[in-house]
């Protein structure tokens, strides 16, 4: 038939999927007798987003008689009880990312760990008094902040529950992929091959890409990703403070250098964000732990970025807005301060952004930080990857249900469009956030200053977030 | 004023007692290489799974008492009647039934035996035969528990004998499934002028309007054949999105779901055979493939 005719052939109106096949090594011709372990879905990296994936096909009622795999680089990771001291790797989890955790199970662990919940978070900035504080009405938990290695632990533990159902491999790394052709090809294997460090095959119908910013799965899949590197490094560390306290607000302050949020981790510790240039990130680490302390303490409470233009502004704006709504300005409260720094725990690490331009390919999707990496400012990290997850596995499930091959792109890219939409503009605010506070001008800091402050007035934005 | 529509001037019946044509073989042939593209020709057969496979899952689920929801069809016997290249073998059988695919275009055959090895599950769940219904009724008397007969019946060339011959090979109180085009105006408009030559969406020249069957007829033929309609349903097809969904219209596509009549002393009326049952008949019973 003519171009004509072929372009009016009535075809889904999307980017043409056969754009979506990579470049790459194909797969070789097999026969089923003595080809390599084939698997219904295939996870490379066993981090916490990784992991989890696995973790919540490997309890879906739809996957039962499926056989998934999950690869990770290192050693596995169990305690049955936490050392004293607190882990430097915290994440903020959100509620919605407890539940995510809630329903294979790994919740009840955490909890049986350790974690802490906060019910507020102050955010204000050190170049005036704006100031905006987010609290849900019913006092409800607004989050927990978790160590990593629970977390990890958690999930290490709800893998084992369904042994029979996913394959951990530790100490495993794929070190190549190589790609099918499209699925009306008839003579070469149609599924994706993985080449493992120590020469082991292994064969899957969708690889699933959680391997982190550098991720190999996204390299070779030559899918384009969009990144930057912040001129910025965050420090961490485990604190103790001056005083116990009820401890349950999450505070994070924007210096002109970039923020710092001292995070509940009990009564009376807290872990330390310091997202700062990369020569003070590295003194901060080279100096003395009373030096430190200092540091932290009047990166807090000093007043040395005001000036009296903004804070006279900044003042009138309040006045303003208390005439209008008077409950729109909320009371301050002053942070714990900070009488030591466990030692050991100080530790930095560079700061960047990226966005996969696709998750998605034939047989392939990426999640948590492989299809995306934002600075740490929002706290949102591990939560955007265990909102994939859902997504993902929502889509996966009702695949299953519906037997379809689970590597088909069909529901795969309704995974795509789902979470690129609700990443992207948080990906994007996050930058925008980032780039606003990382100055002194005074324009852009009326300008935050009063978007704070308005934004700390008006309840339908504030629950947004 | 039908007349306007007899454009195609063929024979669509056969004086043999096979509900086989051989025009149609010829035209299946051409286009064998092309059933997994799911971009392709058969882009619209693909995309179609997405209601047959739920529509025959929950009816046989919701006749059943006794299943798992991560192997839904398990211990279903199923015949694929005119299974093409495997487009709806294969999702069935993932889904746990054992599925026996016929088709009388060998070239079909060969590629749904060639997509299936890949997959061990499916090579051992599903067979294929290069075959048509009659010639596996001898040997498959009251085999199956369920016949899925697809776009189907408007590319046979004797309705009642293709009807006949389902209800021998089927297990009493087995499920008939059948979707297929009505033989309206619309139809005419939109199944073949607009789908095959305008549009693409269908390769031109599959489908005759002659052969297109009205759900009344086929409903009569069913129930003076021993079987009880249950569910007649209308099924649309959006070519811009290039889904399909449920219509209450049967006026273009539509779908029936019919049961054999059983003795009554057999089983209970909604419970599926039991497990023992259904390994006697497997054993006497010579299954094809």
């Amino acid at each position: 038939s003519s171009s004509a005719m072929a372009a009016l052939r009535g075809r889904a109106l999307l980017a043409p999927l056969g754009a979506r096949l990579s470049a790459g090594p194909r797969a070789p011709l097999r026969s089923a007798a003595s080809a390599p372990p084939l698997y219904d879905v295939l996870v490379s990296g066993g981090g916490m987003v990784g992991s989890a994936m696995a973790a919540v096909l490997g309890h879906d009622i739809h996957f039962h008689d499926k056989k998934i795999a999950l690869l990770e680089a290192g050693p596995r990771k169990e305690y049955d009880q936490m050392p004293d001291s607190y882990s430097n790797r915290v994440s903020s989890i959100s509620p919605g990312s407890a539940t995510l955790l809630s329903s294979c199970g790994a919740w009840d662990h955490v909890c049986s760990l350790r974690l802490k919940p906060f019910r507020r978070m102050q955010v204000w900035d050190a170049c005036s008094e704006a100031m905006i504080v987010f609290e849900k009405d019913d006092l409800d938990d607004m989050g927990y902040i978790v160590e990593n290695d629970v977390i990890m632990s958690a999930l290490t533990k709800q893998l084992d529950a369904v042994a029979d159902r996913v394959e951990v491999f530790y100490r495993s790394k794929a070190v190549g992929y190589t790609w099918p052709l499209p699925s009306h090809s008839c003579d070469t294997s149609p599924w994706v091959q993985v080449e493992l460090a120590d020469g082991r095959r292994l064969q899957t119908k969708l690889l699933i890409g959680a391997d982190g910013h550098n991720s190999m799965v996204r390299q070779k899949a030559k899918i384009k990703n969009i990144e930057h590197k912040y001129d910025q490094s965050a420090v961490v560390a485990t604190l103790h403070l001056s005083e116990a306290t009820d401890n349950n607000v999450a505070w994070q302050r924007f210096l002109p250098t970039g923020p710092i949020a001292l995070l509940p981790l009990s009564d009376t510790a807290s872990s330390l964000v310091w997202s700062t240039s990369h020569d003070h990130a590295s003194e901060l680490l080279a100096m003395d732990e009373e030096s430190f302390v200092d540091s932290i303490n009047s990166a807090f409470w000093s007043n040395i970025n005001h000036s009296d233009f903004i804070d006279t502004a900044g003042a009138m704006f309040r006045s303003a807005i208390s005439l209008l709504k008077p409950s729109g300005t909320a009371v301050r409260q002053l942070p714990p301060s900070v009488a030591k720094v466990d030692p050991e725990s100080r530790a930095m690490f560079p700061l960047g952004m990226g966005h996969a331009t696709e998750y998605v390919q034939h047989r392939v999707a990426l999640i948590g930080d492989a299809a995306h990496r934002v600075h740490p400012l929002a706290g949102q990290g591990v939560n955007l990857g265990f909102g994939d997850i859902a997504c993902l596995a929502h889509h996966l499930s009702a695949a299953a249900f519906n037997g379809s091959d689970l590597g088909s792109l069909k529901h795969l890219l309704k995974f795509e469009t789902e979470r690129q939409r609700h990443n992207v503009s948080l990906i994007a605010a996050t930058d925008v956030l980032k780039r606003l506070y990382s100055t002194t001008l005074a324009p852009l800091v009326l300008l935050r200053t009063w978007g704070l402050q308005a934004t700390n007035a008006l309840p339908p934005v504030k629950v947004r977030i | 004023q039908l007349s306007l529509f007899r454009f195609t001037v063929k024979r669509p019946f056969s004086t043999s007692h096979s509900s086989v044509d051989s025009k149609e073989i010829k035209k299946f042939q051409l286009l064998a290489h092309k059933w997994w593209d799911e971009e392709g020709e058969y882009a619209a057969l693909h995309s179609m799974n997405d209601i047959r496979v739920p529509f025959i899952r929950d009816t046989l689920l919701s006749m059943s008492s006794n299943y798992h929801l991560g192997n839904p069809l398990s211990g279903i016997k199923i015949l694929d009647v005119g299974c093409g290249g495997g487009l709806l073998s294969e999702p069935l059988g993932r889904l746990g039934a054992s599925v026996t695919g016929i088709d009388p275009v060998e070239d079909n055959i060969r590629t749904a035996d060639q997509h299936k090895s890949f997959d061990p599950v499916l090579a051992e769940r599903i067979q294929y035969k290069s075959s048509s219904l009659e010639e596996i009724v001898e040997e498959s008397m009251e085999t199956f528990d369920v016949i899925v007969a697809s776009e189907v019946v408007e590319h046979v060339a004797d309705l009642e004998t293709f009807i006949k011959c389902c209800s021998q090979v089927l297990k009493p109180e087995g499920s008939l499934f059948i979707t297929t085009i009505n033989k309206t105006q619309l139809s005419y408009v939109l199944g073949i002028v607009v789908a095959e030559k305008i549009m693409g969406i269908v390769p031109e020249g599959t489908h005759e309007w002659e052969k297109f069957v009205p759900p009344e007829e086929l409903e009569r033929l069913l129930e003076s054949n021993g079987f009880s309609v249950k569910t007649v349903s209308g099924m649309l097809y959006n070519p811009l999105s290039g889904s399909w969904s449920w219509m209450e219209s049967r006026s273009l596509n539509y779908a029936v779901h019919a049961v054999k009549s059983g003795a009554p002393a057999q089983s209970h009326a909604t419970d599926t055979l039991p497990e023992t049952d259904i390994q006697q008949r497997s054993a006497t019973a010579g299954t094809a493939g």
